[in-house]
């Protein structure tokens, strides 16, 4: 066996198609393992899985709307990782910027509905990005780490919209700790609206307009980071500082400017939560998507192909988890949380685990083949 | 009597479509020191990397002793006694020497009696071999001079006796190489074999008994050092002419252009690293700074590209004084007013080598038209840019998109030159232009310094290779423990009294 592979030799879909699918078989087998060592038939789970996220309209519509949660935490945490930062604050960002939603849609409920949407994610991502300021600022001038601070700030805001839905916003009409519901005519339209439309009766899910809105995001981070001055400052920055500043390229304001963008981007995940499916702020309703969007992020290889894919599995894994948990008893939902943990494992932390010997399994038999 | 301990036969190896080794075949006599000399990019260190067993050749076979071999990889070299030096130090930082040597190292024990007997046995080499290194020192506190003699001792502990030091005084002071060549003259008279590769002809005269010149990834000549000259060597490996000594008509000054006054400087350990300096440099005029390196160059540059603090004193440039109160001018302000800079650490300020050629080239200029447009990246014109600049220059491969880290030092050079000198400057600051590069390189950057002077651009050249200082400049200052401490008019200096003055004895 070689160990080193000459890589300008790798056709790219082997590096980029081939290994990742690898390492996802290899983490759903030892996922299987698992399953079969709890006692329950992994078969059975993966049948389950894929019926559950795919075999019907509402589930596969379920699927999608993980698939847009995780676009949004996915896409903020790798804006902020092209800079070489690691922002582990998207689950707070993403509550405030569900406040931010609210708060528009209650106070300017007299404007016109398509401009209450706009104000709305338009907010959100301000007060998202609001939320990312201080520790970028604590980063760019003061040199506090930017993972402290933002896994601080995540449990500020838990508290400060603990403080806000039990003291100030909650409605009052009830005991829960949550805010009153925004008019009818302000939610989003979802899937069964829009089923009606045209006539097709579907049954509930949550998937809504909001989907596009991440479809649109996707395509903004990509022009941000490989068609913009910024995103170029800021790959600079993240790559070599020394180096930027040499090229008067300020690492104070690209550290700043790449957290907001990042906490603006968690944020938008409050107008799929508040608009699109609770039409109210309800407590902890972030419920872990940003801490999944780092793993997105990784394995999506920071690129918005790759994270649109990679939410796109964990959206898969999120639906068909739960419909398994479901079904086969002996499977807990905790279980799905390993499941995820080892899918992490693979293809993040070993990443490289069979590239060497994939890549080099390919290279000779593809020089075999012009030989041949 | 001679007998050949390596023998390579018709070693082809090729990268894409680019063909690094062809046919080539060299032997190389037990006792002696080999020297491979060669242009970057010429294939001498995939030749190397191949003999290490870090790669395989596609043909060829390698003899070690008479016998064939198989080397599929380093364990394989080092199993059959060949020990290689990097360019790059593969060592542990933060661990002592005594742990980098016997990491990873097979079958050995980390400790009890195992340790004691190893560090017994390594005391042994230090001292046949004048290593003067203490075990237990850790990594990070020795300077570089000590920590390539760390990669040697681990080597020979292997049982190294072919020894390949690629390009191994790059990173040197002068005092330090001498140091080196004490060493391996020791141990070629204990009977080890010593293979260098290098681009220095000086080192090969004084080293070696046998030298391999490579081109383009043939050899084109083997000789006998005593029987060979400098200038045959570089002829050789460039395949012409080449001018040791560049010509270069009288300058034209104009007016003063550029001023220091008193400027002080510190270093980011809060230390005065540049002390008092005055000097001023005309239209048309190539300054010539030379010193010995960490006599305050660095910070000197750094501060007069504006990307260093100025302590006290003043900057008079572009009729603008920059001083401690209007601290300080930023890079970028200073690049549009027509300031170019060449850093002295090219991979690490001068390049994001990480990213693609195309977009190294308009580094530090991606936000003026017509690179960009109201923040957006003109991909068209940044190409059409690319392209052009690339053929000027001569930037070998020709392609934009390939990723920066993967062009040779000279082309990586040439990349950040062409970049700065495409926007027509007024001065130029230029450090260390020609280290680590080669002949070929050499010559096409010196010349192109010399077509800015006839233009008109007043250049300050820093660079410690007194040659090229030497051959450049029109006026020379040496810099000494941060101070200027001798002007020379070019035409009336030797180097001699430049290397007294750059010794702090004049």
């Amino acid at each position: 066996m070689s160990t080193l592979v000459d890589k300008s030799k790798v056709p790219w879909w082997v590096a980029n198609v081939i290994v990742p699918l690898v390492n996802l078989i290899v983490a759903l087998i030892v996922s299987g393992l698992f399953i079969y060592i709890a006692g329950a038939n992994p078969f059975k789970a993966v049948q389950l899985i894929i019926y559950g996220s795919f075999g019907y309209i509402e589930g596969f519509a379920y699927t999608l709307y993980y698939t847009t949660n995780f676009i949004f935490t996915g896409l903020a945490f790798a804006v902020a990782f092209h800079c070489r930062l690691f922002n582990i604050g998207g689950e707070g960002q993403a509550y405030l910027g569900g406040l931010g939603v609210f708060l528009i849609a209650i106070n300017f409920s007299f404007l016109p509905v398509p401009i209450v949407w706009l104000l709305a994610i338009i907010a959100s991502a301000l007060f998202g990005a609001a939320w990312a300021f201080i520790p970028a600022y604590l980063q760019a001038y003061r040199g506090s780490h930017v993972v402290i601070t933002t896994i601080m700030f995540n449990f500020i805001a838990s508290s400060l919209m603990v403080f806000l839905l039990v003291d100030v916003i909650r409605d009052t009409n009830q005991m829960g700790p949550q805010t009153a519901s925004l008019i009818k005519e302000q939610w989003f339209p979802m899937l069964k609206d829009i089923g009606l439309l045209f006539g097709i009766k579907i049954r509930y899910s949550p998937l809504n307009i909001s989907f596009f809105l991440a479809i649109l995001a996707l395509f903004f981070v990509w022009f941000l980071i490989w068609r913009t001055k910024w995103g170029y400052e800021m790959r600079a920055v993240g790559h070599n500082t020394r180096a930027a500043v040499y090229a008067g390229i300020s690492p104070h304001k690209n550290i700043i400017i790449a957290m907001l963008i990042s906490g603006a981007l968690a944020g938008m995940l409050g107008v799929n939560e508040v608009l699109g499916v609770h039409h109210r702020v309800i407590v902890n309703f972030p419920a872990g998507y940003g801490f999944t969007g780092i793993a997105v992020a990784l394995m999506g290889r920071n690129h918005p192909i790759g994270i649109f894919l990679a939410a796109f599995l964990f959206g898969i894994l999120y639906q068909g988890g739960s419909e398994v948990t479901f079904d086969m008893p002996k499977i807990t939902r905790y279980m799905f949380v390993a499941v995820q943990g080892v899918i992490i494992l693979f293809s993040g932390a070993l990443e490289n685990l069979f590239r060497p010997q994939i890549e080099s399994f390919f290279v000779k038999r593809l020089n075999n083949a012009k030989v041949a | 009597m001679v007998s050949p301990i390596l023998e390579l036969s018709y070693i082809n190896k090729s990268f894409g479509h680019v063909q690094a080794n062809k046919d080539i075949s060299l032997t190389i006599n037990k006792g002696t020191i080999h020297g491979i000399i060669g242009e970057n990019g010429a294939g001498k260190s995939t030749l190397m990397s191949i003999v290490y067993g870090f790669y395989q050749a596609d043909s060829g076979s390698i003899k070690i002793n008479g016998n064939e071999l198989r080397l599929k990889s380093p364990r394989d070299s080092i199993i059959n006694g060949i020990g290689m030096v990097h360019q790059h130090f593969m060592l542990v930082e933060n661990f002592s020497v005594l742990e980098n040597i016997i990491l990873g190292f097979e079958g050995e024990v980390v400790f009890g009696k195992k340790l004691k007997e190893a560090k017994k046995n390594l005391i042994n080499l230090c001292e046949t071999y004048k290593l003067n290194i203490d075990l237990d020192s850790i990594i990070s506190d020795l300077s570089v001079g000590f920590r390539q003699r760390v990669e040697i001792l681990k080597a020979l502990y292997r049982g190294a006796e072919i020894l390949i030091l690629d390009e191994p005084t790059g990173v040197l002071t002068p005092q330090e190489v001498d140091e080196l060549f004490k060493i391996l003259r020791s141990l070629q008279q204990e009977g080890k074999t010593i293979v260098l590769i290098t681009h220095k002809l000086n080192e090969i005269m004084d080293l070696t008994s046998d030298v391999t010149v490579m081109r383009q990834g043939e050899v084109v000549g083997h000789k006998k050092t005593q029987s060979t000259n400098k200038e045959e060597l570089a002829e050789m490996m460039v395949g012409r002419n080449v001018l040791l000594r560049i010509n270069k008509s009288q300058s034209k000054k104009g007016d003063v252009i550029f001023r220091v006054n008193n400027l002080q400087v510190k270093d980011d350990l809060d230390v005065m690293r540049v002390k008092n300096v005055n000097f001023e440099i005309h239209e048309g005029e190539i300054l010539g700074l030379a010193g010995v390196t960490g006599n305050g160059q660095t910070e000197l540059l750094e501060a007069l590209s504006g990307i260093r603090k100025i302590e006290s004193g003043e900057i008079q440039l572009f009729n603008e004084t920059i001083s401690n109160q209007n601290n300080f001018l930023n890079p970028k302000e200073l690049k549009e007013k027509g300031l170019a800079h060449v850093p002295e650490d090219r991979q690490r300020m001068g390049l994001i080598t990480n990213f693609k050629a195309n977009e190294n080239l308009i580094f530090g200029y991606h936000h003026q038209r017509p690179f960009s447009k109201a923040s957006i990246l003109v991909e068209k014109k940044i190409y059409e840019h690319s392209k052009k600049i690339m053929s000027d220059y001569d930037v070998r491969p020709q392609s934009p998109d390939l990723i920066t880290s993967n062009f040779s030092g000279g082309n990586q050079q040439k990349i950040i030159l062409s970049r700065e000198l495409n926007k027509n400057p007024k001065v130029l600051l230029v450090g260390q232009p020609t280290r680590g590069i080669d002949i070929g390189a050499i010559e096409f950057i010196h010349q192109r310094l010399i077509d800015m002077r006839n233009k008109g651009v007043a250049i300050l050249l820093v660079s410690v290779e007194l040659e090229e200082v030497l051959s450049l400049s029109d006026r020379i200052v040496v810099m000494f423990d941060g101070k200027i401490v001798g002007e020379k008019i070019n035409q009336d200096v030797t180097e001699r009294e430049i290397g007294l003055l750059m010794a702090g004895i004049a």
